[in-house]
């Protein structure tokens, strides 16, 4: 027997399962290519984002425009050990051609001038002192992200800095960084980024097969970061924050530190970004500062409000359809349709068409796509008349709160 | 018999506008207090001051057997050390059942990681089945909170309130949007309450306040006017002008 209230992750966990088993079977046999594995298991890895983006914007109330930063730094934090660590192997191999073994010194020398040649430096940086040990760059990767997401909620929500504010403050954050990181002497070489990061060091197996292990790493942690995060929502503390949501100041007056629920779903939303940024990047070979681009944030909360913000199988709907149909339209291999008085190059009018389904989906279905499948169970919805479920900004609209 | 709350002095202005006038008021442990007052005479405002919503000027408030100022206080922390608050307006979480609700309130651990850790017990159950049944709300445990009429709603809170478990009880015109049946029950609710805690009753419902049999302390303009029982603050000129003798 399953309590119905988990029936939609059991749901969500079987179509998971039968979509990676079929994209496993189709690589097999050449139906798609690596390319299109990558694509995909991209996917699952911004899908794993909007899952965080849910559960802070959806359950918490807390629009943060921000939160692609985390995930970029944490694709920053895996890269810099992949370029370092192969950086490294292809110094060894080239100096052992010389004849005599190559000393430390000359190595970790040779390593510096190939990666920050292209910004005219030739020593490793001291953020760079943990590149050559995985364990500890991985730890970095929660660690950063992390930290800095500790550091800003801290004086943004202690200062009860809320709604359209605090957006306004994440989207500065991720700019920042964004800018910091485009000087040459961020130590992360500057606009031209990290790059080679799909080439596994030590790793001899094709792309093909490299594509599959990131896919099925995708989807193992999208699936068990939904378990962890259905079984969070669905208990008190799903409750606390729901109230937070919509009418903070009732929750204080229970005893609950608002500042220190938002302060420990800020953290835990970036460090699953971070995450999922640490898993994207390696598909997709290569980062750099525009990664952090305010729009990338604004993109994921349109996934989640297009998806129905407050489900969490919404937002992965959401993230996965808006993303895959974006990387289509913008591919170039749409046709592009003749008007007779222009046409319609799809690269350019894709953020056009993104633009009105927001607007309609907005104005017709506030659930987004994810309310669709509410239809079938019949719960009832409040009456409040239009008013929203409580009196703050980030509170769920009548028209959401109908299941 | 030894106060528990004690507002000494205290003053709040609003650009400069006085909503509390150098106040003095002091409960006790187990008693029932009601407070009366025209429109805009502070008395929402004096239990913002003691929940931690406005910060005075000038004042002490003080709470518990050895005393602790709540100046220093967040809400949180103030509801914590055992305050509760029903508002004026029927606050609920409208998109929660009747059971999340008072899950909420139950008196338990407040912190992020004692509440990831939380699992309900029998002990908890049978605390909200005990609490719906004395509020009448028994057979709309699983509803949402929003579906709730006003009166219901006004009970939820106040069940909402009793599940904290608090040792003072501040109490916002709760009979505002409920039958006289619905008045009388809840009349005899807090007046047992009272016998184990502190309790204070803002109400304009003369005939509410008579039920109650308490003290009653008459706010004027930010100031206590009058304080004594009912027949004796409704004897007083000044009480009659300001406040019995408007409508
Ligand atoms: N945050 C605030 N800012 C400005 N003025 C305020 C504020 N809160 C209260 N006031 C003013 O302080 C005065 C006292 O208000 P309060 O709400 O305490 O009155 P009340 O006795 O509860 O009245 P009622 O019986 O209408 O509920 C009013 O004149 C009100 O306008
Ligand atoms: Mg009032």
């Amino acid at each position: 027997m399953t309590h119905p209230r988990h029936r939609s992750a059991l749901i969500f966990l079987a179509s998971l399962a039968i979509f990676t088993i079929a994209v496993t079977i189709a690589a097999q046999f050449g139906l798609v290519s690596t390319s299109f594995v990558k694509t995909l298991g991209k996917t699952l890895c911004l899908c794993l984002a909007a899952l965080a983006m849910d559960l802070i914007w959806g359950y918490a109330g807390i629009l943060s425009l921000g939160h692609m930063a985390f995930f970029a730094l944490g694709g920053y934090m895996v890269g810099m050990w992949l370029m370092y660590a192969r950086t490294e192997e292809i110094v060894i191999a080239s100096m052992s051609n010389g004849g005599l073994p190559a000393t430390p010194e000359e190595i970790s020398q040779g390593i510096a001038t190939q990666i920050f040649g292209v910004v005219g430096a030739s020593d490793l940086p001291a953020i760079w002192s943990f590149a050559n040990s995985l364990p500890l760059q991985l730890a970095l990767v929660v660690a950063v992200p992390g930290l800095l997401a500790l550091i800003f909620g801290w004086l943004a929500f202690r200062s009860r800095v809320t709604g359209v504010y605090l957006s306004i403050l994440t989207q500065a954050m991720t700019l920042a960084l964004a800018l910091y990181l485009f000087q040459n002497d961020s130590g992360l070489r500057g606009n031209n980024g990290l790059s080679g990061l799909q080439n596994l060091p030590g790793v001899t197996a094709g792309q093909d097969a490299v594509s599959l292990w990131f896919f099925w790493a995708s989807a193992a942690a999208l699936a068990l970061t939904y378990v962890g995060l259905h079984a969070i929502v669905s208990g008190k503390f799903g409750s606390v924050i729901r109230a937070i949501r919509d009418d903070e100041a009732r929750v204080r007056f229970l005893g609950y530190s608002v500042e220190g629920y938002k302060l420990f779903v800020f953290t835990l939303t970036a460090v699953i970004c971070a995450f999922a940024g640490a898993l994207y990047y390696p598909q997709a070979g290569i980062i750099n500062p525009a990664e952090l681009a305010p729009i990338a944030s604004i993109y994921l909360a349109v996934w989640v409000a297009v998806g129905g913000r407050g489900r969490l199988y919404g937002a992965v709907i959401g993230a996965a359809l808006v993303s895959l149909l974006s990387s289509w339209f913008t591919g170039g291999r749409v046709p592009s349709v003749d008007l007779g008085i222009g046409t319609i190059n799809w690269v350019d009018w894709w953020l056009v068409l993104l633009g009105l389904t927001f607007v309609c989906v907005t104005l017709f279905s506030p659930k987004g796509i994810g309310g669709l499948f509410d239809r079938f169970a019949g719960v009832h919805a409040p009456d409040r008349k239009g008013a929203p479920l409580g009196p703050d900004d980030g509170s769920l609209q009548e028209k959401e709160a109908q299941e | 018999m030894s106060a528990l709350l004690e507002v000494s002095g205290v003053t709040v202005s609003f650009d400069g506008f006085r909503a509390i006038n150098n106040l003095t008021f002091s409960i006790g442990a187990a008693e029932l207090r009601a407070i009366i007052g025209p429109n805009g005479a502070g008395k929402s405002t004096f239990m913002d001051i003691v929940t931690g919503k406005t910060r005075p000027d000038s004042g002490s408030v003080n709470f518990g057997e050895r005393p602790v100022s709540l100046l220093k206080l967040s809400e949180a922390q103030i509801a914590r050390a055992g305050i509760g608050r029903k508002f004026q307006r029927p606050t609920v979480f409208e998109d929660q059942t009747v059971h999340e609700n008072l899950t909420l309130a139950l008196k338990a651990a407040r912190s992020p990681w004692a509440v990831l850790a939380w699992r309900k017990s029998a002990a908890d159950e049978d605390r909200i089945a005990a609490l719906t049944a004395q509020v009448g709300l028994a057979d709309s445990l699983a509803k949402k909170a929003g579906t709730l009429s006003h009166g219901q709603k006004q009970w939820l809170e106040i069940a909402m309130l009793l599940a904290q478990e608090p040792r003072l009880l501040l109490v916002d015109e709760p009979a505002a949007g409920m039958t006289l049946a619905e008045r009388e029950k809840t009349t005899e609710l807090l007046v047992d309450i009272a016998r184990t805690r502190a309790v204070v009753v803002v109400e304009h419902d003369m005939d509410f306040v008579r039920r109650l049999n308490c003290k009653v302390t008459v706010l004027h303009e930010g100031a206590v006017l009058a304080e004594g029982s009912l027949d004796h603050v409704t004897k007083n000129q000044t009480v009659i002008d300001v406040y019995l003798g408007r409508g």
